[in-house]
């Protein structure tokens, strides 16, 4: 096809660029810079997409981001298909492919239009009053039905390949919107030395220049002025421009995220990212993001070819466009006529226009005349004809009478302009409802932004650019700067809210409010005899503003037909919230790099790598990735395990207990310090030994646990498990900092300085002894639960006899630049002497075995010290811990809490499950009366049998009773045991 | 009140929908009433609604300092579930659960009860334990909750990723299939127009700024921006603001009150099937009937009223869900938002007499409170009818903090509401 | 994303380096174990959770790891001023100014705040 709408001589773009592309697989040729929509129009081709509900023809209503209409697909591949693109912001590129979307067979034969005709019956919030009976229907055939109706676009279904890129910036004065007046105020802004970011959503600087043919400015056409400050602005250093980067989120303190389309309008991207997230926080904000304007709402509006009128002027003066030959104006200001003018000055027939006031004064009326354009004032379009484009529309005087059709093939109408405070209304600056001028502005500011121009209300040219100027200047210094001369021949002031004549007062005609949501001006007044009296309301009740475009064209129109039907002025309904982000961002611009592996960091220990090398399985533990297991040659995870545990107990095992969180606790009230963080007694510990610690919050819970060892009287080596390790500190801190200020002390985490190789079972003594220097490591020398420092390997290590396992055991602590080449000659040793590795699964069965608990397995933050069995821990003479009120309370020393206790299942083969629930008679009814539940449970190889950890209510009190565990498929039935699996008497931990 | 059905809407399209009553009135305020509930969102209007249904209660105000459900109502992603572990929460959501069925019918207004399934995602060992430990208590409490192997649970919802690569592959996940989620706005207004059918008074843009007592410390009434209005029972059902009314009783309350934000894409064709959440990685997700997704994030850290939040706070749940379903990358955010959540030491809420006579509170709900409502407002209309609570909201009271029987499910389960 | 003021960094930064820590000014009885049950709730589990002026504990997380208080707004989550655990409660009796620039921490000397003589408790 040929570009039969391209006119010669008009427009910007250069005709020899041409550039192929296709739309719901016709082939057609635009030109380099041009929109999908411009390139369309080009082509004569208007109809692009349906509506959400009725499924109406729909052409384009705009030619920016305020667009309800025309939303496409676009796919680069199969797995870069894009849903609900708009077409007049998506630039073409060779090759470029787009897809109607919300259709089927056809975009010209969609079945769906039937919900037109049925149209009476969906009426606004008709979901809400049936689809009730049958009641099963709802699931089964409604919703279902609902849900394919509803929707527009279809998702990926491909993980997508793009990336995305993420940035902070900062700058002193920040300007959004890069027409007229944020360019002005960028200007001097920069002058003034200030390091300034000036963005625009466009492909190109200019706003409303692209299309405002009046303006000139330092004797200049506007644009040409807009392109010759812009270049400017690029090449000073202290200036960044960025344009197809829109301003989407305004948040606290000047923080601003704007997000830049980079590669989208490319046909090679190349290695460029898809889009950019910049996130900029700013001493100043400029506002400039200029006015919005408005349809009229009359009946049968959404024809393809009907348009806004500066949508029409932007297609002809930037792209080159004409969007009919034979066009009609429908308006209620004077902005309207310069379409027609430009138009008509290009070559196009004007077919009327009709002037819903009835006695507009002014020069475009005579002008108009002039050029010989009919213009009818006091006149309405009462409707429009045609079915997949406007082929004419009924014209009436708005105090009745007969209509007249007049045949047109677009209609270009203007209610007037909309200032978009969004971005304003997003810093929680408040905003004040203009009485003259029936619109809402910039009140009560919340931060530290100036709104300047068209979004201010600033309705001059050459006042936007003093006002512009000077906000540029009092961004920074106050300097003042040599302003440009500018005027503009044309007038952006007056219009309407609300439904025009046209609309009817009988509520049947559709006169469409807000497009895409097919909300018309009766569902709105529906909405608001049926109660709904908040504007909040009416909108949700009939999804007026809530489409894609977030109501751009229709929140005004919206509130002015709900507070003429409650008899109320505009302000008193209020308005509803802007809310971030002005237009749809994309998800992959958000989540930036953080995808796989950098969604979050991964912790991996020293001995990684040996673990890796060695075959380990690992898991995820927090953001740690821990050795699980280390199958050999053909074995599961329970085979491994099973092997793992008995060769501990046989001879040895090595395990990497890097992981665990460490603090040093440092000075002369270290001891003191410990006294009040911990239940147990400290003072009498002496150096060199250790002690099993039990910490709690204030309220009596068990927080955390672990071994610490008096290195010295000033110096402790406190251990904590490997999830508590951050908030253990954190908690220490607190009181060290906050309640306990008179203890002299200080705290280290050494988690990362220190890596940490178990070594356990009863040859565990002779694998280190070969390496350790300067310790003796015999049994009286060095005892179960103490601690000596001296080298191993030729570094230095703090040597920990202590147990996990039940067995004689010790924990090398090394520097973490050493844990691997320790680790390699301790397991060099070991292999000496049928020692194994093992993983946590493994360690986990150990100390089951034992009976030792598992801080966040065996306690769930109301477990007491009592309930875990671990009374012993508590200092019975002290009298201040934290915690020590928390335990006191009613509940905390009351009977019938869970205590912790063993379960042997009466069959020795059969494991419980992990989280299983006990209760004390089989075959009740539901709900049964459940009495505790099966923290830890696992085939113990060493005791031949399933063993199990579990909080019972008064568990202590029943060792010995039988109870019942009832699974989906039968009952089993348990013995409540003491918590030691094996070797009660405990004479392994000394060798 | 005029009954919906397809032939009322049959029969208004003949005659452009003008016959329509109002759904609610709006009522100049009494003198004095029964009882008065503070805060029209969804628990406060069911509270009026079954005091009149259940309890012959109909001299009631429900006071609403903005427009009904306009709060957290009108503000959460709607999900529905009950698979909680202790047995008085399991009480407490799966009445709410068995009233949700069946609540369109009851209210004559279709509040789109979709039970299309809640799939909790485990990432780790831990998750499976506390998973596992909840089905198996939701079993015995008769409330359905299964597990599901990585494979059953990308069946169940095919855009989850559950490959291995993944920073924290799926181990699995805890389904409950009567989960699902409801149209919020719909519940608050079905709500609204069944009381005020019953002659309930909905007083919207009337906010309550004082309490007045007797000399005996007896509610009396309210003080408001309409004015004192009389009241022999005061019900506080104020959310976020709860500490703020209750203060003005001089009660303090074990509640602090956080930002909790949420997002949507733009809608688009059905492509996601249930509810997902995530605990470990931080988000949960649905479609709603309109085509959008439906995103949850986390709370704020700090307390604030200000029902915005930080960005980042979205930005790392959109990590979280493009993780866990990389093909919606592509998508875009429409809309987000913020409310402000009560959040209680133990997570659990507090449905309660208090220690003034004739104020009665229910609160402390935390991110959790939607798939309540029906529930939470059924056993609060018991507890002020009878000034005794109903057995199943009796362990939610304000004592719980005193002796220390808490009913901790965030200790317990480590799983977002 | 909050900027907020660290008084021993002396600079504003991000809010990611900082972790909220609940109220502020509720001291920790050096007489746990006397209180009573009432007072432990008080204590532990009852907040102000006002709508307007709070002090609330911050801690430099991420940065120096200091604990230190906040006054704040948190209805337009504006920082008053930021100061030092330990140091008193200070009596606002003038808001912040209502200007934009408010939303900046200030020091105590730009506003009408009056810090009292040292107590204890955080």
């Amino acid at each position: 096809m040929t570009e039969t709408f391209r006119m010669a001589g008009a427009g910007r773009l250069t005709p020899a660029k041409a550039v192929r592309f296709s739309f719901d697989g016709t082939s057609y040729q635009g030109v380099a810079g041009d929109t999908l929509a411009s390139a369309l129009l080009a082509n004569g081709v208007h109809l692009v997409g349906r509506s959400f509900k009725y499924h109406r023809p729909r052409g384009f209503l705009s030619a920016g981001a305020e667009e309800p209409n025309a939303l496409v697909g676009v796919h680069r591949d199969a797995a870069r298909r894009t849903p609900n693109v708009r077409a007049t912001v998506q630039e073409i590129y060779d090759g470029l492919s787009a897809v109607s979307q919300n259709r089927w067979p056809s975009l010209a034969y969609d079945i769906g239009e039937a919900n037109d005709l049925g149209s009476p019956f969906f009426s606004a919030g008709f979901y809400y009053k049936t689809f009730m009976w049958p009641k099963a229907a709802w699931d089964k055939v409604y919703e279902p039905f609902i849900r394919r109706a509803a929707g527009l676009g279809v998702a990926p279904d491909e993980p997508d390949p793009d990336h995305y890129s993420s940035l902070y910036a900062h700058c002193d004065v920040l300007v959004l919107g890069g027409g007229a007046a944020g360019i002005a105020t960028a200007t001097a802004a920069a002058a003034s030395g200030a390091r300034v970011i000036l963005c625009d959503e466009q492909a190109e600087f200019g706003g409303a220049l692209r299309f405002e043919t009046g303006a000139r400015i330092d004797g200049k056409p506007g644009w040409d002025w807009a392109q010759a400050s812009v270049a400017n602005l690029k090449g000073r250093e202290n200036v960044r421009v960025l344009t197809r980067t829109t301003a989407f989120g305004y948040y606290a303190q000047n923080l601003v995220g704007l997000v830049e389309r980079v590669s989208d309008h490319l046909a090679t991207p190349g290695d460029q990212p898809r889009e950019r997230l910049w996130q900029v926080r700013a001493g100043k904000v400029v506002i400039a993001t200029g006015a919005i304007e408005r349809h009229m709402v009359f009946a049968d509006n959404d024809r393809p070819g009907v348009m806004l009128a500066s949508a029409a002027r932007t297609y002809l003066n930037h792209y080159g466009v004409a969007v009919g030959r034979n066009v009609g104006i429908f308006t209620a200001n004077d902005s309207a006529y310069a379409a027609a003018f430009d138009l008509k000055k290009a070559g196009v027939q004007i077919a009327a226009i009709v002037d819903l006031r009835d006695d507009p004064r002014g020069a475009v009326i005579e002008e108009a005349r002039g050029l010989g354009i009919e213009v009818l004032t006091g006149h309405t379009v009462t409707k429009t004809g045609g079915r997949l484009r406007v082929s004419s529309i009924a014209v009436a005087p708005n105090a009745g009478g007969a209509a007249r059709v007049i045949p047109v093939d677009a209609l270009l109408m203007s209610s007037g302009w909309t200032p978009s405070v969004h971005l304003f209304s997003q810093s929680r600056g408040k905003v004040a409802f203009d009485d003259a001028t029936q619109r809402f502005l910039p009140g009560q500011y919340a931060q530290d932004c100036v709104s300047i121009g068209a979004c201010n209300g600033t309705d001059t040219l050459d006042a936007v650019i003093e006002e512009a100027y000077a906000a540029g200047e009092n961004a920074v210094s106050g300097t003042k700067v040599l302003r440009p001369a500018a005027t503009t021949s044309e007038n952006w002031t007056g219009g309407m809210l609300g439904a025009a004549p046209g609309a009817g007062p009988d509520d049947t005609v559709k006169a469409f409010v807000d497009f895409q949501n097919d909300v018309t001006a009766k569902d709105l007044r529906q909405a608001v005899r049926e109660g709904m009296r908040s504007i909040e309301h009416v909108k949700r009740f009939t999804t007026n503003g809530m489409a894609t475009d977030q109501g751009k064209t229709s929140n005004m129109h919206g509130l002015a037909i709900a507070a003429e039907t409650l008899g109320k002025p505009i302000p008193e309904v209020g308005l509803t919230t802007f809310r971030a982000p002005y237009t749809p961002v994309t998800f992959g611009a958000i989540v930036g790099h953080s995808r796989g592996s950098l969604f979050d960091p991964t912790r991996r220990t020293a001995m990684h790598g040996f673990a890796e090398k060695n075959g380990a399985v690992f898991e995820d533990v927090g953001q740690w990735k821990r050795a699980w297991y280390f199958p050999q040659a053909g074995e599961d995870m329970h085979q491994a395990v099973a092997r793992e545990t008995k060769n501990v107990r046989r001879s040895a095992g090595i395990f990497d207990a890097s992981t665990l969180g460490k603090i040093e606790i440092v000075g002369p009230d270290a001891a003191q310090f410990m006294e009040l963080l911990y239940t147990n007694p400290w003072a009498k510990l002496e150096p060199g030994r250790c002690r099993y610690g039990i910490m709690l919050r204030e309220d009596g819970f068990i927080y955390d646990d672990g071994v610490v060892g008096r290195l010295a009287d000033d110096r402790f080596h406190v251990t904590t498990t490997t999830g508590g390790a951050a908030r253990v500190m954190n908690h220490m801190e607190d009181y060290l900092q906050t309640e306990f200020t008179h203890l002299k002390v200080y705290l280290t985490s050494i988690s990362e300085q220190w890596a940490v190789i178990a070594v356990q079972g009863p040859k565990s003594r002779e694998i280190i002894a070969p390496l350790v220097e300067g310790i003796d490591v015999s049994d009286a020398a060095l005892p179960h639960m103490s601690v000596r420092e001296g080298k191993i390997c030729g570094v230095p290590t703090r040597l920990f006899r202590m147990s996990f396992t039940g067995e004689r055991g010790f924990e090398i602590n090394v520097p973490a630049d050493y844990g691997e080449a320790v680790m390699e000659a301790v397991w060099a040793e070991a292999r000496k002497h049928d020692a194994c590795l093992y993983g946590t699964e493994a360690m986990h069965v150990l100390r089951a075995e034992k009976g030792y608990i598992i801080v966040g397995q065996e306690t769930d933050g109301t477990v007491t010290p009592n309930d875990a069995g671990l009374d012993w821990a508590i200092g019975k003479k002290k009298t201040d811990f934290v915690g020590i009120r928390g335990l006191r309370r009613p509940d905390l020393v009351s009977g019938g809490r869970k205590q912790l206790v063993g379960l042997k299942t009466v069959d020795p083969n059969v494991v419980l499950e992990e989280g299983a629930q006990i209760v004390a008679t089989p075959g009740q009814p539901m709900p049964m009366k459940m009495i505790g539940h099966v923290t830890s449970s696992y085939w113990s190889p060493n005791c031949g049998r399933s063993i199990a950890l579990a909080l019972v209510v008064d568990g202590r009190d029943k060792i010995g009773e039988r109870l019942f565990v009832p699974m989906p498929d039968r009952v089993i039935e348990v013995e409540v045991t003491g918590t030691v699996f094996f070797e009660e008497s405990g004479e392994r931990l000394n060798g | 009140m005029r009954k919906y059905s397809v032939f009322a809407i049959a029969r208004e399209a003949l005659r452009a929908h003008k016959g329509w009553d109002e759904q609610w009135s709006s009522p100049e305020p009494r003198k004095e009433y029964d009882v008065i509930i503070v805060g029209a969102g969804g628990h406060g209007l069911a509270t009026a609604y079954y005091l009149a249904k259940e309890h012959g209660i109909t001299n009631i105000a429900v006071l609403e300092k903005g427009w009904l459900g306009g709060g957290n109502t009108g503000r959460n992603t709607t999900i529905i579930r009950s698979n909680y572990l202790y047995d008085e929460s399991a009480g407490i959501y799966d009445h709410a659960v068995k009233l949700w069925d069946g609540l369109s019918q009851d209210l004559n207004y279709n509040v789109m009860y979709s039970a299309r399934g809640v799939m909790m995602l485990a990432h780790n060992v831990h998750d499976v334990q506390v998973f596992k430990r909840h089905i198996h208590a939701n079993r015995l409490n008769g409330v359905d909750n299964e597990w599901l192997t990585p494979q059953e649970a990308r069946a169940f919802c095919p855009p989850l990723n559950i490959s291995q690569s993944a920073r924290y592959p799926v181990m699995g996940a805890a389904l409950q299939r009567r989960g699902g989620t409801a149209r919020h706005d719909a519940v608050a207004w079905g709500y609204a127009r069944a009381a005020a059918d019953r002659g309930v008074h909905i007083i919207q843009n009337c906010e309550v700024t004082g309490v007045r007592r007797s000399a005996n410390g007896h509610v009396t009434g309210v003080e408001t921006s309409r004015g004192f209005i009389g009241a022999k029972k005061v019900g506080v059902v104020a959310a976020g603001h709860s500490s703020v009314i209750m203060q003005m009783a001089d009660v303090r309350m074990p509640l602090e009150s956080y930002p909790l934000q949420a997002l949507v894409s733009e809608p688009v064709k059905p492509v996601f099937p249930c509810v997902v959440m995530s605990n470990t990685v931080h988000a949960y997700i649905s479609q709603s009937d309109k085509g959008e997704l439906v995103i949850g994030a986390g709370t704020d850290q700090y307390t604030s009223y200000s029902q915005t939040g930080g960005f980042h706070i979205l930005n790392h749940t959109l990590d979280a869900i493009c993780e866990m379903f990389p093909m919606f990358t592509r998508m875009k955010m429409l809309r987000s938002w913020g409310g402000i959540v009560d959040v209680t030491p133990d997570r659990s809420p507090i449905l309660a007499k208090t220690p003034v006579p004739g104020l009665y509170v229910n609160c402390g709900w935390g991110t959790g409170g939607f798939k309540a409502t029906p529930g939470s407002g059924h056993v609060f209309a018991h507890t002020i009818a009878n000034d005794n609570p109903h057995p199943i909201n009796a362990p939610f009271n304000l004592e719980r903090f005193r002796t220390g029987r808490l009913i901790d499910e965030a200790a317990a389960a480590a799983v977002a509401h | 994303m909050l900027l907020i003021r660290c008084p021993y960094c002396e600079e504003e930064r991000p809010e990611l380096e900082f972790r909220h820590a609940g109220e502020a000014h509720i001291a920790r009885s050096s007489e746990m174990t006397e209180l009573s049950d009432d007072e432990f709730e008080k204590f532990f589990f009852v907040r102000q959770n006002p709508k307007g002026l709070i002090f609330e504990r911050w801690r430099h997380i991420h940065g120096c790891g200091r604990f230190f208080n906040a006054a704040r707004d948190t209805v337009t989550d504006k920082f008053h001023l930021t100061y030092k655990a330990g140091e008193p409660k200070p009596e606002i009796t003038l808001m912040a100014p209502a200007e934009p620039a408010a939303w900046a921490n200030r020091e105590p000397s730009e506003l009408n705040v009056d810090m009292p003589s040292k107590e204890g408790g955080r």
